[in-house]
């Protein structure tokens, strides 16, 4: 796909956001290097959730400079993934899918209505293109905007706890997927699980303290998805929960 | 059950009714028995019928004014922030003034006919249609937007695909409230001044003392608003079929 083959590196520089006059953040750089996953771990409140947003352009308060290595703004490469799957109850499946191309007033023909219809059909649901999200269970659901998020095919995917609501079974099958239908793009995935990120991340790294400040980067062996059993991955799990205890106890104590 | 309830209730209020009449002897003139405004049903069903169409005409229209002007304003001034600026006070102002106390001027300026009625009507049912709906409008769910932005969705496409459909339970509620209110403003500006209609008819009965005339009126115009209030409320549900329902649902 061509949106894989310029997948750009981003570049966040300088930024900031101030809370009720403390900083959450401040002077604070960040860089995703291009095709690959980074996961961004962090204690709730350390403002993972505004460094996403201010990449995908939807900063509230938060300032700070986005470009790719070239210097160019990211407008128009991204694609967003929410914690909630943010499903259009009223649209069905297919419908939700599209709903980037008929929101940019794109005609919707028969090709683009096809490869809406075959992206449902690799996240496991062909057949339910016609129903509404209340017909479908939380999986599933998160699923569709899964396939909504691909049907955009942009070079740049953010996404912010995807799987945080799901039971454990179906989001260990949602990250085997997710890795796979991802794999090749510059993907941030912000979550508070350090499993999750551990399997999927190219990159791990932790965010924490106050004012926030990012920890040495944690680039674990072999290609994700990874075995969750993997001795090397539990250990290096045990040691991410210890940083981000710490670090939730030292911000508790501030 | 839920066919047989509703029965059970009216049975129940008109065996008090008559229970009431029958303990106090009050004149029939001052409240007739249950038993005597039907028979006075029957005896004037055509005269009835007659000015019940007009009634019935006054209402719908008067609804479809309202409905049509109150959705084409909440969309203005939700689209468009001077929009906003200078026509919200106007309508808050608007409604601060009793509809009812300008029956007489819609009147004068409109006639006895149906134009004078259905004016009345479509006041009355503006603002509970525009408050609503522009309320639901600018109540969209933020994630909804926000992921809308990053799709780089056009304006009026996200207005149309994502805030119109997102506001359309608030509507709903909103014409609820106005098919309940809208027989209220047919009924006070034929009061005011009108040559036919069920308020026109129960003015009529009430001045030669028909006072069984007058109620018999009043039965079907209840009967009428009952009508429309279901039917509207039953369209309304099929529109919105995603909306959770956790409400309207008598049986426990």
């Amino acid at each position: 796909m061509s949106a894989v083959a310029e997948a750009p590196a981003i570049h966040l520089h300088a930024a900031g956001l101030r809370y009720g006059g403390a900083a959450i953040f401040d002077n604070l750089d960040l860089t995703l290097p291009g095709g690959r996953t980074t996961c961004l771990l962090g204690p709730s409140g350390v403002g993972k959730t505004s460094l996403l947003r201010l990449i995908a352009g939807l900063a509230h308060g938060a300032s700070g400079e986005v470009r790719d290595s070239r210097g160019h703004g990211l407008q128009g490469r991204v694609a967003y993934l929410a914690q909630h799957d943010l499903l259009l109850p009223w649209a069905s499946a297919l419908d939700n899918v599209l709903l980037g191309y008929r929101l940019r007033g794109a005609a919707r023909g028969a090709a683009v209505v096809d490869r809406g219809r075959a992206l449902l059909g690799r996240v496991g649901l062909a057949g339910r293109e016609a129903d509404r999200p209340a017909k479908l269970s939380g999986g599933m659901r998160q699923r569709v905007a899964l396939a909504r998020t691909l049907m955009e095919d942009r070079p740049v995917v953010l996404m912010d706890e995807p799987f945080s609501a799901l039971d454990a079974i179906t989001r260990f099958q949602l990250q085997d997927l997710a890795a796979e239908l991802l794999a090749g793009r510059t993907v941030l995935l912000v979550t508070h699980d350090p499993l999750e990120a551990l399997r999927l991340g190219h990159r791990v790294q932790v965010l924490a303290g106050v004012p926030a400040r990012l920890g040495a980067a944690l680039e674990p062996d072999g290609a994700p998805p990874r075995d969750p059993g993997e001795p090397r991955l539990v250990a290096q799990q045990g040691e991410l929960l210890k940083r981000l205890s710490a670090a939730a106890s030292a911000g508790a104590s501030s | 059950m839920t066919v047989l309830r509703p029965l059970v209730i009216l049975l129940g209020l008109l065996g008090i009714w008559e229970i009431v009449v029958r303990a106090t002897a009050v004149a029939p003139y001052i409240l007739p028995g249950p038993g005597r405004v039907l028979r006075a049903v029957f005896d004037n069903a055509g005269l009835l019928l007659g000015n019940a169409a007009v009634t019935a005409t006054e209402i719908v229209l008067g609804l479809l004014a309202g409905t049509l002007l109150g959705c084409g304003s909440a969309l203005l001034i939700a689209s468009f922030r001077p929009a906003r600026r200078w026509l919200l006070p106007v309508l808050v102002v608007s409604q601060a003034i009793p509809v009812f106390a300008l029956a007489p001027i819609l009147v004068l300026w409109l006639g006895y006919g149906l134009a004078s009625k259905i004016a009345m009507a479509t006041l009355i049912i503006y603002f509970p249609v525009t408050a609503a709906f522009f309320d639901g409008l600018r109540r969209t769910e933020p994630g909804w937007l926000d992921l809308a932005r990053t799709m780089d969705g056009r304006r009026w496409a996200v207005l149309w695909h994502i805030r119109v459909p997102a506001a359309l339970p608030a509507l709903a509620s909103g014409l609820r409230v106005a098919t309940a209110v809208a027989p209220i403003g047919a009924i006070v500006g034929e009061w005011v001044g009108a040559g036919a209609g069920l308020g026109f008819l129960m003015l009529q009965a009430n001045a030669r003392m028909k006072v069984d005339v007058m109620f018999a009126a009043l039965f079907v115009l209840a009967l009428f608003a009952v009508g429309l209030y279901s039917l509207v409320d039953r369209g309304l549900r099929r529109a919105i079929p995603w909306q959770v329902e956790d409400h309207g649902e008598t049986s426990p």
